[in-house]
């Protein structure tokens, strides 16, 4: 593994957006990703979906560096997330430059996590203006075409326990997007939402695929991965059983695990 | 099945019939009577016996009140109350954020500084500064600075470090439990958007503790307000040093305690209205109840409060 040249990886034409190679993660004595391999290229959309503990929202933060990887390799870009390569060796990046990374990788949480002291525009424009420093009036601008393509224009100065949850998500994604990602992960973002609200943040990702932005999506939603999926992986116990496209993987399972969770949540 | 269902469909609003007000005798408490007739008797008691005792000369504590000596033994309670509140927040959110640190070393020493000033008295703490010439007779930063101990602790620094470093302490323990009440997902979601563990603090996670720390942080004000007092013995001229220099000379010493008593009075009360406000301020973005002086305001100026209801 250490031996090979990974500074690039690919050598068929363009750079895939992320790619993973036997990527591992361990919590303590509990090996949560066992080898993960895989590829998102630029402008697909990769749905995720697989039992409860399986591992999907710990590969999803590795993809960011929330969580560090304890073997294998992750690009994102063509740059290893969170480490440098010089030679053989491997150097830990620094806070500032795993910061850095982060920017370019935009991420929308289960349980929302938008910051309840800042209103609605606030939460948008919070990044920008002090991570990477923009000027105010560009970043206020950004901010209200984001919150309008959303359809909360009218939501600008409402706190974010004012609003439901299928706003607050769509507010969510607004505040990534406001860092003008690469790359927009999402983990189960619909799950917490009461049935009626998920169509409005569906509607929302599914436009944004349209536009075509990179996007891993955790999801139970399996109509939005077959509709909108360029590409589906079933993991399990930390695996990856089976991957393709969303229709075949779901009308024609190969594996007996991925048949036997797909007739629970079908 | 209720009786307005069995009337049929075509029953209109019209036909509901209002509901029997619920005119109930409520419990007594007969028990609550007692003792409030008990408590307003004894309270009665206390003080006429203070309002007749010929000993006190109720007359002389206006003028003390006003008196310079004392007024300015106010304002210099006020500023060691301040300062001293000031540099224990400043030294109580370095070592929370210490003490949370992943490196061992760095949460040990806020760990030992939180256990040393907690752990002994305030007071003893006060001498110690005042007296460190006696273990340390110059003051000597090699090769920059170098003074005579005694002409720098003076008292207003030696009740400063006493009264500061040891409110650090609690403070430490207050702001930590505030940072601890944060939801991690808030570190995640600000992490994802590129902030840096300063910047995430500093945005993100000290502005949404504050919530948590300021009404602690309020009482230990009033508490600094009062130990303040303290200071009298390393001769920092506050309320209660004046009072002593007053009283070394008269015979109305009970008047003068009572004088500086109204005024230790007059500042809580004082700051625990500007408490208020400052918790109102950092409630934003939350539902909040409101609190007994903020419905009183709501009475005097119903249209101001109003419009704080978003
Ligand atoms: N910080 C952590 N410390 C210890 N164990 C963890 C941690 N985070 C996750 N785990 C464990 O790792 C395993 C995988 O968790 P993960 O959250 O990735 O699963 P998931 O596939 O996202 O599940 P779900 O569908 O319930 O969200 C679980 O057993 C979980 O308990
Ligand atoms: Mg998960």
């Amino acid at each position: 593994m250490m031996s090979r040249d990974m500074t690039s990886p690919d050598m068929t034409g363009a750079e895939p957006t992320v790619r993973a190679e036997q990527v591992r993660k361990s919590f303590g004595r509990l090996e949560v990703l066992k080898g993960i391999d895989l590829q998102v290229e630029q402008g697909d959309v990769m749905c995720v979906i697989g039992p409860s503990g399986s591992g999907k929202s710990t590969f999803l933060r590795c993809i960011n560096h929330l969580e560090k990887i304890d073997a294998g390799r992750l690009w994102v870009n063509g740059h290893l997330v969170g480490y440098r390569q010089k030679g053989d060796k491997i150097y830990e990046l620094r806070a500032k430059e795993v910061a850095a990374q982060r920017r370019e990788i935009g991420m929308v949480f289960q349980r929302f996590n938008l910051f309840p002291h800042m209103t609605t525009l606030e939460n948008v424009m919070e990044a920008p203006l002090k991570v990477r420093r923009e000027p105010k009036a560009t970043v206020r601008e950004r901010a209200l075409t984001l919150l309008d393509r959303v359809g909360l224009a009218d939501k600008v100065d409402t706190y974010p326990a004012q609003l439901s949850g299928g706003q607050q998500q769509r507010v969510a994604i607004a505040r990534a997007l406001a860092m003008q990602p690469k790359l927009m992960l999402f983990d189960e973002p619909t799950s917490a939402l009461d049935p009626e609200l998920v169509g409005e943040v569906l509607d929302v990702m599914r436009q944004l695929a349209l536009d075509g932005m990179t996007m891993v999506v955790v999801t139970h939603e399996m109509g939005f991965a077959r509709e909108v999926g360029d590409s589906l992986v079933f993991m399990d116990d930390g695996a990856i059983v089976e991957q393709g496209s969303p229709r075949d993987v779901l009308s024609s399972p190969r594996h007996s695990r991925t048949r036997e969770f797909l007739s629970k949540v079908l | 099945m209720t009786d307005t269902a069995s009337r049929g469909p075509t029953g209109g609003p019209s036909a509901v019939p209002e509901p029997e007000a619920v005119k109930a005798i409520p419990v007594r408490n007969y028990g609550r009577w007692v003792a409030a007739v008990l408590a307003v008797g004894l309270f009665a008691v206390v003080v006429t016996a203070f309002g007749r005792s010929d000993q006190i000369t109720w007359e002389a504590v206006p003028s003390l009140l006003t008196r310079d000596t004392i007024l300015l033994g106010a304002g210099y309670t006020l500023l060691i109350s301040v300062t001293a509140m000031v540099l224990g927040i400043v030294l109580g959110v370095v070592a929370a954020v210490m003490r949370l640190s992943p490196n061992p070393v760095t949460s040990s020493i806020a760990a030992f500084y939180v256990w040393f000033f907690r752990g002994t008295p305030v007071l003893v703490q006060l001498l110690l500064w005042y007296n460190l010439s006696l273990a340390f007779p110059t003051l000597t930063i090699p090769g920059i600075y170098s003074a005579d101990m005694n002409a720098v602790m003076t008292p207003f620094v030696a009740a400063l470090l006493g009264l500061g470093i040891n409110e650090g302490a609690y403070m430490a323990e207050i702001v930590r439990a505030g940072i601890l009440s944060i939801d991690p997902g808030q570190v995640d979601a600000a992490n994802a958007l590129g902030m840096d563990g300063r910047l995430t603090m500093r945005r993100i996670v000290l502005p949404q503790a504050m919530r948590v720390i300021i009404p602690p942080t309020g009482n230990e004000y009033i508490n600094m307000l009062k130990t303040s007092s303290l200071a009298s013995v390393v001769q920092f001229p506050e309320l209660l040093k004046a009072h002593d220099n007053i009283a070394a000379g008269s015979l109305a010493v009970f008047e003068g305690l009572m004088a500086i008593s109204i005024w230790y009075l007059v500042l809580t009360t004082v700051f625990s209205i500007g408490q208020h406000f400052l918790e109102r301020r950092f409630a934003r973005g939350t539902d909040r109840r409101r609190t007994l002086i903020e419905r009183l305001l709501a009475n005097i100026a119903p249209k101001r409060v109003g419009a704080q209801t978003r």
